[in-house]
């Protein structure tokens, strides 16, 4: 069972790289459960927008 | 009918330079960026039908002229410079995490009320400019080659003579600090 910690790591690197079946069954299981990092989650998506937009791909 | 480009081009220069700065971490190699941008923008000739489109295509250019300023800086971001950044970013995980490495109770991340109306705010993007600042340097030179320059970790990796399991380190304490700068400085006082 994956801890806060670990998920975090999945959480940033499945925007790296694809994950393994195994590591998103892992995440998907601990991301239900955990609201704390169901929230990291989102907000990992927030960043990724939020640097798009910054970094001029979109005009602001 | 054209705007006056010369006019909007020295109204952008601070955003250009800004971001040049922000990503180089270097006062004097983000000048040349920027005036190298500014030569190639004057010299440059199709017509553009708004400032944004304007604007987007200025950035672009930038954006090529700092991966340049990148790809000739040797290897600067050495795994040895790397391991400086690294104790601070260790306190912040310890701060986060319990010693079974949950999250600790006033640590757990809350709901971002509507990003999207923050975007909208001129003092988010402020917020968020002091965030990016506040990482340390090669930390946040990682992640902005990913996020804003888009490379690839692979690319990375090849340009900063990092292995690929350390730059997705990397790239995950950029990612917990900002949020966590994010979610102090910003949401926490936005209200959920």
């Amino acid at each position: 069972m994956l801890n806060c910690s670990q998920a975090t790591e999945l959480m940033s690197q499945e925007q790296d790289r694809p994950l393994a079946l195994s590591e998103r069954i892992s995440l998907r299981l601990h991301v239900w459960i955990c609201t704390g990092c169901a929230n990291y989650r989102r907000q990992m998506r927030v960043l990724r927008e939020a640097c798009r937009r910054f970094g001029g791909w979109d005009s602001r | 009918m054209e705007f006056d480009r010369q006019s909007e081009l020295n109204a952008l220069r601070p955003d250009l330079l800004r971001f040049a700065r922000l990503q180089l971490r270097d006062a004097g190699a983000a000048e040349d960026a920027v005036q190298d941008t500014m030569l190639a923008a004057l010299t440059g000739g199709h017509a553009f039908e708004s400032r944004s489109s304007y604007k987007t295509w200025l950035i672009a250019i930038l954006r090529n002229k700092i991966i340049d300023i990148i790809r000739g800086q040797s290897r600067e971001v050495a795994a040895s410079s790397l391991a400086d950044d690294e104790a601070g970013d260790d306190l912040l995980a310890e701060s986060l995490f319990d010693r079974r490495g949950h999250w600790q109770p006033e640590t757990q991340p809350g709901r971002w009320a509507d990003p999207e109306a923050s975007f909208e705010q001129q003092q988010f993007w402020a917020v968020f400019e002091a965030c990016l600042d506040y990482l340390p340097a090669k930390t946040a030179r990682v992640f902005m080659m990913r996020e804003f320059l888009g490379f690839e970790t692979e690319e990375i990796c090849k340009e900063t003579g990092i292995s690929s399991s350390n730059c997705w380190v990397v790239l995950h304490r950029a990612r917990m600090g900002l949020r966590a700068c994010l979610e102090t400085k910003w949401f926490a006082g936005a209200g959920t």
